[in-house]
Order: structure tokens, then sequence, then C-alpha cells
């Protein structure tokens, strides 16, 4: 008996090492653990990463003998230098707009410089359709609002895809919601119209934050709205033809067709999703796509959305694997008592 | 040893064995159920306004051909108890609906315009302009589907108060 | 035309016709085991089992899978895994259990080279069983093109790859494996008929060859004792059940074997409801795209070990090694020149060369999986050598060992 259970230790201690160097080790090794900031939006992770960026020019100036290649690297490291403190300003700035009590009535009429671009089914601006703003207030985060307002492409941390020559779709609300009490009111307007986050389910999470670029198939959802059904094929191919007309704006802007989300909950996992919800730019340095800016409830029903289109039958699955593992302590049971009644004569 | 001990603790593991299994088929056999999408499928709606008066419009239901014919003031002034009973009466008009498969062996009539009536090819059965059988061999009248009257649109699959009305009073098929 | 007389019951009845009886006599009842035995004796059935599962989930999930690359993904990922009923339950047994096959396979082999099961007379057991292990490397490899996942496509691309034969540069080969340019309809329509009839039958073939191919040798026991099976089972048969040193397939393995199966479905059924991630990787829930390769490839944990044979050389070395790792294994009987049929601890320095194996399998398993990069590649690189050298070793280190 005692020599059965040292082989099995034996069996179980190779079996578990090798799981454990091929499954957690190896993945661990292949991507980096990002932390979460908690959807807090104060740009400490924006600022870190050109930090980080001046950390290696000067590392490699280092490396470089001839002058040439070190004047080249020094030029860099001085233009993300300047990077580094426009984006200290930046966020200070957010800081102490955030400090000032906004007015809504006064935000209220300031808003209608907004309202030219952000209604119901609003037309592709530059790509993308400008979202709806009734619930902007409760999905999307204070700080990141105020800072959308004041520099969409700082507060997005997407600054580094645009210029004088390639401009935000929103660079002209620069010039019509500018001074701090402007920003404040408005942000305070946009609180007091939105509903409380409770109110906001997971579909309208979704298609305000993310709908309006990725599709996602498994929901019916196209950038253009859910897809009805048709009875004639023709009326079919007719969206078919609207839904790409729009994708290739998309694509256009963006640099390449942002990713259908159907399956993204089981692809990249819930601590990806958080973490790249937050700060696209800390998985996927460089890219195009725009932090969103939404709270940390709104991530949550964001992600209960992505979890019902790639993963439906989850609670189905515990509640089934509950039942058949209390039926295996029956099997198990019952195997051994046959085992032993049949041994009792043997040994 | 004790043999019937013997015996019941082989045949209590079986017995456990055969639930496990039986479970298993339960499983199996859902699998097999028809998918969700399927049965939301299963409701069709029909606009009854474009229909032409003596003019077969065949749409489909649950991938069968079903047959949706309005009828002419003199078709109904001439039609005795037993096919108005048949009748769906929308917006002032009559309408045979039914399935368009005869009832012999589910080959597709065709609708004469002239004699007001089915011919079914295969052998040879016929049906009046409200789908009862009048030359075998079609053993039954062409049945009519669960549908439900909303305003001017047919939805069919669906058992609205009409179509259960129509069921009590036996002239469905 | 044979006499029959009326039969008593329905299993005489039987027997008159399909001599049932007998039967159940040499299958079963008088088919001898020897008694000295562990549970990893069990082995053999739990992968049965484990088989069964595959065909049975297997067969619910045929009933959906749509073999046509626009439609493949989301007839796994969409219509089997969220609206058919129990359709998730069939996609994670059959994933799980493609992938524990392998783990209880790999425990089978090694128990065979512990306990010397390979040799003297066992010969065509341990090649039906390499055979087999093949095969299902085979049966695995083509269900994995199936779901037509970003990880089904690039695997499908780089395994075929390598039968251009590195410098010989056979591309003719290689599309006309693939019936395409590049893994396309006709790749995954292949692979669906392989992995879906043709495999299945070879596993089943080989299944036949390697049950009997164990009769006239009888199965190996704990010390290798060679003994008289005919005067052990008269012993049992006479009674003495507890002095023989043998025991009927029928009940008495039986009992212990399906208490071995039943502890094993509570980890396998535990693997498929919570920690089945190993089994289903995420990069192949990302749908094909022959226009982007991801970040990391790397084969089901199954084959890293032999991958990482395959990647620190040069390519056509690297070639040479990998054919050599296929097919050494099957010459095991016939590299170990010693006559021993003994546990390995019992064999001297073989039970060195053993333990070395299995940990050396291990490490380049685990190297097979990470980036080629750093000092992982340097692990891998010394690893692969090792198993070169291990096996041109072993015919030296066994003819050395002294007679039992």
């Amino acid at each position: 008996m005692f020599k059965e259970l040292k082989i099995l230790a034996v069996v179980v201690s190779f079996s578990l090492l090798t799981y454990y160097l091929v499954e957690p080790f190896a993945h661990g090794e292949m991507h980096a653990h990002v932390e979460s900031n908690h959807f807090q939006y104060d740009g400490s992770a924006d600022i870190e990463e050109v930090e980080v960026k001046i950390e290696n020019l000067k590392a490699e100036k280092e490396t470089k003998e001839k002058a040439e290649e070190k004047v080249a690297i020094e030029a860099s490291i001085v233009t993300e230098t300047a990077h580094l403190e426009a984006k200290k300003t930046f966020w200070s700035d957010v800081k102490r707009i955030s400090a000032i009590k906004g007015d809504a009535a006064a935000g209220e009429t300031a808003y209608a410089a907004c309202a030219g671009c952000h209604f119901k089914d609003a037309p592709a601006m530059g790509g993308v359709r400008p979202p709806e703003l009734n619930v902007a207030g409760a999905l999307y985060a204070k700080d990141y609002l105020i800072g959308l307002i004041k520099d969409p492409t700082m507060a997005s941390n997407v600054d580094h895809k645009f210029s004088a020559e390639r401009q935000h779709p929103m660079s002209s609300v620069v010039y019509m919601v500018s001074s701090d009490e402007d920003i404040a009111n408005v942000v305070a307007y946009l609180q007091s119209i939105a509903p409380s986050i409770d109110e906001v389910t997971p579909k309208i999470a979704f298609e305000n934050a993310c709908g309006r670029c990725h599709a996602n198939k498994y929901m019916k959802w196209t950038q253009i709205g859910t897809k009805p059904t048709f009875k004639y094929k023709k009326d079919d191919l007719a969206f078919q033809i609207k839904t790409i007309e729009y994708q290739d704006g998309v694509k256009a802007y963006m640099g390449k067709l942002p990713p259908d989300l159907s399956m993204y909950y089981r692809s990249r996992g819930e601590h990806f999703l958080e973490t790249f919800i937050e700060n696209p730019q800390s998985h996927l340095a460089g890219t195009a796509m725009p932090r969103v800016g939404v709270t940390a409830e709104g991530a949550e029903k964001v992600i209960e959305y992505l979890i019902e289109s790639a993963d439906p039958k989850h609670a189905e699955r515990n509640e089934t694997g509950k039942w058949v593992m209390i039926y295996m302590i029956f099997f198990v049971l019952a195997a051994y008592l046959w085992k032993r009644q049949i041994w009792k004569d043997l040994h | 040893m004790n043999e019937s001990r013997r015996g019941f603790a082989g045949k209590l593991f079986g017995g456990v064995a055969a639930v496990g299994g039986l479970a298993s088929l339960v499983a199996m056999k859902k699998t097999w159920d028809p998918l969700p999408s399927v049965k939301a499928a299963g409701f069709t709606s029909v606009d009854i306004t474009v229909c032409a008066e003596n003019e077969l419009v065949v749409e489909k239901w649950r991938g069968k051909p079903i047959f949706i014919l309005k009828k002419t003031a003199d078709m109904v002034a001439e039609q005795n108890e037993a096919e108005t009973a048949r009748d769906i009466i929308i917006d002032g008009s009559h309408y045979l609906v039914a399935i368009g498969l005869c009832t012999h062996l589910g080959c597709i009539p065709a609708y004469r315009n002239a004699k007001k009536d089915f011919k079914c090819a295969c052998h040879g059965g016929e049906f009046d302009s409200s789908g009862i059988n009048t030359l075998a061999p079609p053993p039954s009248p062409l049945v009519i589907p669960p549908f439900k009257v909303d305003g001017t649109t047919l939805v069919l699959g669906e058992e609205g108060p009409e179509y259960l009305k129509m069921k009590e009073a036996g002239v469905l098929a | 035309m044979a006499h029959f007389e009326k039969a008593n019951s329905i299993e005489e009845w039987l027997d008159q016709r399909l001599a049932i009886r007998t039967v159940k006599r040499v299958m079963s009842a008088e088919y001898w085991i020897p008694k000295d035995i562990n549970f990893l004796w069990a082995m053999g059935m739990v992968l049965a089992i484990t088989f069964g599962l595959l065909l049975v989930s297997g067969i619910f999930l045929l009933m959906y899978y749509q073999p046509n690359v626009d439609l493949a993904f989301d007839s796994v990922n969409y219509t089997i895994m969220q609206e058919v009923d129990y359709g998730w339950l069939w996609r994670h047994v059959h994933a799980v259990a493609a992938s524990v096959v392998f783990l209880i396979i790999y425990i089978h082999m090694f128990t065979g080279i512990y306990y010397g099961s390979y040799k003297k007379g066992r010969e065509m057991i341990w090649i039906s069983g390499m055979l087999l292990f093949v095969a299902f490397s085979a049966e695995a490899f083509s269900g994995y093109m199936l779901p037509w996942g970003q990880m089904s496509y690039w695997a499908g691309m780089v395994i075929t790859n390598l039968f251009s034969l590195g410098s010989l540069e056979m591309n003719g080969i290689v599309e006309w494996i693939r019936g395409d340019y590049v893994p396309a309809q006709a790749f995954l329509d292949r692979f669906f008929m392989l992995h879906v009839l043709l495999i299945p039958l070879a596993i089943l073939g080989l299944i036949g060859l390697h049950f009997g191919a164990l009769r006239i040798p009888h199965v190996n026991n704990q010390e290798g004792e060679e003994f008289d099976f005919a005067v052990e089972a008269e012993k049992y048969k006479s009674g003495d059940k507890i002095g023989a040193k043998v025991i009927a397939f029928g009940n008495d393995f039986m009992a212990k074997d399906m208490f071995v199966v039943a502890i094993y479905l509570v980890f396998f059924f535990y693997l498929v409801f919570w920690n089945y991630g190993f089994a289903m990787d995420p990069v192949n829930f990302d749908p094909a795209d022959g226009l982007k390769t991801p970040a990391h490839i790397y084969p089901e944990w199954y084959f890293l070990w032999s991958y990482e044979i395959l990647r620190p050389f040069s390519k056509d070395i690297g070639l040479i090694a990998f054919a050599f790792a296929q097919v050494i294994f099957m010459m095991l009987p016939f590299l170990d020149r010693s006559p021993n049929v003994a546990p390995a601890n019992r064999r001297g320095i073989f039970a060195i060369w053993f333990w070395v194996m299995i940990v050396d399998l291990i490490v380049l398993t685990a190297m097979g999986k990470l980036p080629p990069a750093g000092i992982y590649s340097d692990i891998g690189f010394y690893a692969a050598v090792t198993f070169i050298i291990l096996f041109i070793a072993l015919p030296f280190i066994t003819k050395l060992e002294k007679k039992l």
C-alpha cells in the first residue's frame, strides 16, 4: 500500500512540476505583468512610460561609440523630455480643474458647442461615430472627461499618433470649451444628466465605450448598430455594405480595423482586459487605441458584456460541475467497495 | 467471504455507473434538440396588404410553403358554411391561409385561377379554394398553420385567438 | 449443418451460436494477469476509458462542426459552445481528454520502460504501443487544426513546412500535403477526414494488435519474475486464490482498474469544469488570420520535448535530430542489450539512465514552451544534446549490466 502511495507521489510530483513549468511559469515569462491603477486617471502610467523611454535612450547612448550616433539619440532624448514635461503639465492641469466645483446650469449652456457632433445616431466624424453623451457622466471617470475636453489625445494616451498635420477629430473643442471653469461646468452638467451607474446596462456600456470601433459578432453587434434579421437577401447585403463602408472609415482613421471582441474574454482573460481598457499602451505600446476612460464600475459592465459574448454558459458549467463532483464521490466509494470485496479473497 | 456481499458491492457499483450513464444519455438527448436560433426563426410575419385577389401568394414558414389566397367577393358569396369557417378575415377581406403541402404524400399543389381550385400533379388530387379536399387521393383538407392577426400583419407560428377558435371548431385540417 | 439442441437460457442460446461462454472464459474469467502489480498497471484501462470519452464527445461535436474555413471557428465557439445544449460539455471533455490522454500515455510508456516490459517476447507490445503513440499524435495534430483559430493555422503552417526537409527545399511536397500554397479549405477538409475517419480506424486496429501482442508473453509484473502461468492458473482455479501468483482479468483485475479509473475521473472532471486553460490555449480563441503571426507560437505540451530537440540546431541538423527523436523510442527493445527483465532500481546504471531521461524530457518540455532566447535556449540546447547522448549510450550501458 505504502509502495503504491510512494509511486503515486512520484508520478504526481513530476506531473505537477511539468504543469507548473509549461503553464504558469512559461506564460509569466511570455507576458509581463501589468499592474492596475484601479481606474484612477492621474496620468501616472503615461508619465512613467515616457520616463522609461528616456532611461532606455540614455542607456542606448552609452553603448554607441560614433559621435553622429550619439547626437541622433541625444536629439530623441530632447524630444522625449519635452514630451514628458507636456504630460506632467497636462495631468496637473486636470488635477487643478478637478478641484473646481462645476456649475451644471452654466455647463448646459457651454454644452451647446458639443451637441453639434454628439447626439443619438450621429454620423461618423473623421472615421468614428461620436458617442451620445447621455450616460457619459456615469460611465466615464470625472478626471478623464476633464482631460478629454482639455486635450483628447493626451487624455487617451494616443498623442504619439497625432500632430499639427494630423489632428484628432475632437481637436476643435479646445477653442469652444477652453477655460478651467467651462470644462468643470460641462463635466458637472454631464454628470447631472446621467443616470446612476446601476441603470447603465452592460449592453449600453459596451456600445457606448467600445462599440463605435469594435464589432461583437456573437452579440449581433456591428459598429453601425445591432444587425437586424432581414427577410430578403438584398436588404441583408445592403446592410453589410453599409457596415463595410463604415469599417473602412475606422480602418483609415486607426490604421487597421479594430478586432471583433466576441471571444476576447476567453482569449485575453479578465486581468488583461481590465488593465488594457484602463491603458492600452501598457500592453500594446504604440497602439492607436485610445484609453476610453471608464470608471471601475463602467469597466465591470463592459467586461460583463464580454463574458456574455464569449462564455455565456459559465454559470451552467459551474452548476453542472458541482453535481458531477458529488456524483463522482459516490462513484469512487462504490468502486472502492467493489474492489475491496473482490480483493479480500486474493491477498 | 460472503458471496452475497460481494455480489452486492458489484451490483452497487454497476448501479452507480448506470446512473452516470443515464445522466449522460439525458445530456446527449438534449444536444440533439433543435437550436434556440432555429426555434426563434419559427415565426414569420407576412404583410397581408400586398395580396391581390384570386392570386396565390406563397410564403415560407419553418421551411414549408404557405399558401395565402385573397378571395374575391364572388368566391365568398358562393361558399358554404364549412368553407367559410376556414376563412381568415382581415380588414373585411377573406383569406385562405394553409400549408401548401398535399395531405396525401406532401407534394405542392398548383393553383388554377380559372377554376379557383388546387390541383396536385403527383397523383391528381384536388382541393377547393378553401383548401378542402375535393378529389382523391388526399384524405383531408390542407392544414391551417398556427397564426395570429396583428392589424394587417399575419404572424405565422403564433397561436392567436382566431386560430384557437378555429381549432376548437375542428376546421383546421 | 451443426446439431442444435433447445437452449435453457438466453446465455446458453447465445453460447450455442456465438460461443460467448468461450469468449468470456478466454477474454475475462481465465485471462490470467500477475497479482504482483501496482496501480500503474491500470493505465491501459484509463487510456481505453479516455479514448472512449474522446470518441463519444467527438460524435456529438461532429453533429455541429462545420469543416469550412469561414464557418469552422464560429461553429465551435458559437454554435457548439453557446447554442447547443451541453455543447460546451462535449467540447471541454474532448479538449481536456485530448491533452490528458498524453499524460497517461507517457506514464504508461515510462512504466513499460521502468519495468523492462518491452523485451524478451514483449517487443511487439512495445512497438504496437509506440505506433499507437504516433497515431494519437497524428490524431491530436489533425484535431487541433479543426477549430481554425490562430494556433490551428500557424501550427499547421509550421509543421507542414517541416516536410520541405530543410535544404532539400521540397516545396512541392509541402503544397501537395496542404492541397494549396497555404493552409486553406483543402487543408482543413483533408485533416478533418484524417481526424474523423482514417486515424481513428488506424487506432482501433492498432489497439487490437496491442491487445493481441499481450496474450502470448502475458502482462509483466513488478519484479519482472518469469513464472509458469498454467501452473499458477491451476492453483487459482482449484481455490488457492491467495497462494496463486495470478488473478483473473474479470472481475479481479477489472475491480482494481475501476477503482483507479474512478480516482482518475475525479481529477479529469475537475479539469473539465474548472481548470481547462492548459488544454484550450487562449491564442486559439482568435480566428485564423493568414496575414498575422501570433507573438508566441508553440505546440501543445505533449509535443514540446520533441519540438525543443528540433529548435536549438541549424535547419538540417535540427531536422535530423527531430527525426531521430521520433524514431528512437521505437528502437528501445533493440538498444537495450541486457537480458534483465526487472524494475530499473535493480538494474544498476540503468536506473540512473531512466531518471536522467525523465528529468531531461521535463527540461526539454519546459524549454520548448519558452521563447528561444537567452539562458532558455542554452538550457534547451544542452538538454537536446543530452537526449541524443542518452540513447547512443544505452546499448553500452546495458551491455555492461550484470545478469540478474
